[in-house]
């Protein structure tokens, strides 16, 4: 198997990578290259221009800004699971990554490209989601930020135009009290999530629960947020009985029917998973010192 | 006619300039330019492990690179893993004595992971082995071997370190 023909970019500012994008007609920009790749040898796409970000100068790095963690869309996934600042501040993502294919994938794969290919299982994508993380964008009109939840527009369909590029990401941090909880099936480790549930929550002195987020991945064509249940968790103490019932109209929830699972199992999985990720959240926070 | 680049890159320690076209890959540039077929082809999208190398001392699948992205860059095979041509590395070692390899294709690509994985982790668990080669698939051995000669292997690695040091 080998990649159809095309044009090779390299460009090395962020500039001379929109100005390309801009400029030339079926191109694909290449990340990290565990997604693209596969597809060009398999020739599912057939891009007449393929313009490497690889060698673009200031696209990765993780910092802390405000509050949140600021990424660059380059930053290797490897980076990010190594990262201090990422299990100290946003130990969901640290959770997640791990999760996130292979070593061997994990050093080449970037923060940006699986945001951009939005696969509807992708790990990164439902942390995104659950944090409520904002997108930077640059295009030849300049920057704009986007808010995660409007970036899928449908099935691994990013609201990008088709001269704009993701730059990075900014990522909310939650207090330095709050719980995490990341928790997907799948087949095999290292394989996307059937179905992945990530949970966040803070509780006050009394461990009541004060603010909540709860995202299934791997259900539709975008990660959920399961508002209702956010909701009805505000006030509750957690506890395993309580849960059951909170998480139980997950079970409605639309759901993907396909080659690796049928909708109901799926359904059954959003309502197991929620509740596992919410108490590991919480158990968390019992472990954490009190300030 | 295919759009080409010319490339510098050192592969296990030699460095070559090359003229390639833009869309090969770096496992088919290794393999039929550089004539280093130790690197294996399995599925050639990024799922067997076998093609396995490591860039600038990090695992990657050398089916998802081209070889323009190799550029200036370093590069290790499985032919640059023993320190000559007379002697195995301990990891090799450790598999030809825990029969480690059946058919051997996707040896290559095992040991260059474990490499790397006993770089950055001297002291693996079982665990930290099976998920480290949970991305690298083997039809033949069912996983046994492989591992107890990775154990092993960390062993004697480490106990050579101690004798360095003494």
């Amino acid at each position: 198997m080998k990649p159809p023909a095309f044009s090779y970019h390299d460009p090395r500012s962020i500039a001379d990578a929109v100005g390309l994008l801009a400029s030339l007609d079926n191109a694909k920009v290449l990340a990290g290259g565990q997604s693209l790749m596969p597809m060009l040898n398999m020739r599912f796409v057939l891009p007449d221009h393929v313009i490497d970000l690889n060698r673009v100068e200031g696209l990765s790095g993780i910092r802390e800004e405000s509050g949140a963690l600021v990424i660059g869309a380059m930053t290797r996934q490897r980076d990010i699971e190594f990262s201090d600042l990422v299990r100290g501040r946003c130990p969901l993502m640290h959770e997640a990554i791990g999760q996130v294919g292979h070593r061997q994938t994990r050093n080449r794969g970037t923060l940006g490209g699986s945001l951009c290919h939005l696969d509807p299982a992708a790990e990164l994508v439902a942390v995104a989601a659950a944090l409520d993380a904002t997108l930077t964008i640059a295009g030849k009109n300049g920057v704009r930020e986007i808010a995660f939840a409007d970036f899928p527009v449908a099935y691994m369909t990013p609201a990008l135009e088709p001269d704009e590029l993701l730059i990075g990401a900014r990522f909310p941090c939650w207090s330095r009290r709050h719980g995490h909880g990341f928790v997907e099936f799948s087949r095999r480790h290292g394989d996307f999530a059937i179905v992945s549930a990530a949970a966040l929550i803070e509780e006050d002195a009394h461990g009541k629960v004060t603010r909540a987020s709860l995202t299934l991945g791997g259900m539709g064509p975008a990660p959920l947020r399961a508002a209702d249940v956010e909701r009805a968790l505000i006030g509750e103490k957690i506890a395993d009985k309580r849960l059951r019932e909170i998480c139980e109209p997950l079970r409605r929830l639309d759901a993907v029917d396909d080659i690796h699972a049928p909708a109901t199992y799926r359904q059954q999985l959003a309502t197991v998973l929620s509740r596992r990720a919410l108490l590991k959240a919480h158990e968390r926070i019992a472990e954490r010192p009190r300030p | 006619m295919s759009e080409q680049r010319s490339i510098a890159v050192t592969v296990n320690g030699t460095a070559y300039e090359k003229t390639v076209p833009v869309r090969l890959t770096l496992a088919d540039f290794l393999r039929q330019h550089l004539r280093l077929t130790g690197t294996h082809l399995g599925c050639e999208h990024g799922v067997c492990g076998a093609c396995t190398i490591l860039f600038d001392g990090h695992s990657a699948r050398s089916c998802l690179m081209l070889a323009v992205q190799a550029d200036g860059h370093d590069i290790l095979t499985v032919e640059g893993i023993a320190p000559d041509a007379r002697t195995l590395h301990p990891l090799q070692q450790a598999f030809h004595e825990h029969h480690g390899l059946q058919c051997g294709f996707c040896t290559p690509g095992i040991l260059t992971t474990l490499i790397e994985l006993l770089r950055d982790n001297p002291e693996p668990t079982e665990d930290d082995i099976r998920i480290g080669i949970s991305g690298n698939l083997c039809r033949c051995t069912g996983y046994h071997n492989i591992v107890a000669a990775a154990l092993d292997a960390a062993r004697r690695m480490r106990e050579a370190q101690k004798e360095l040091h003494v």
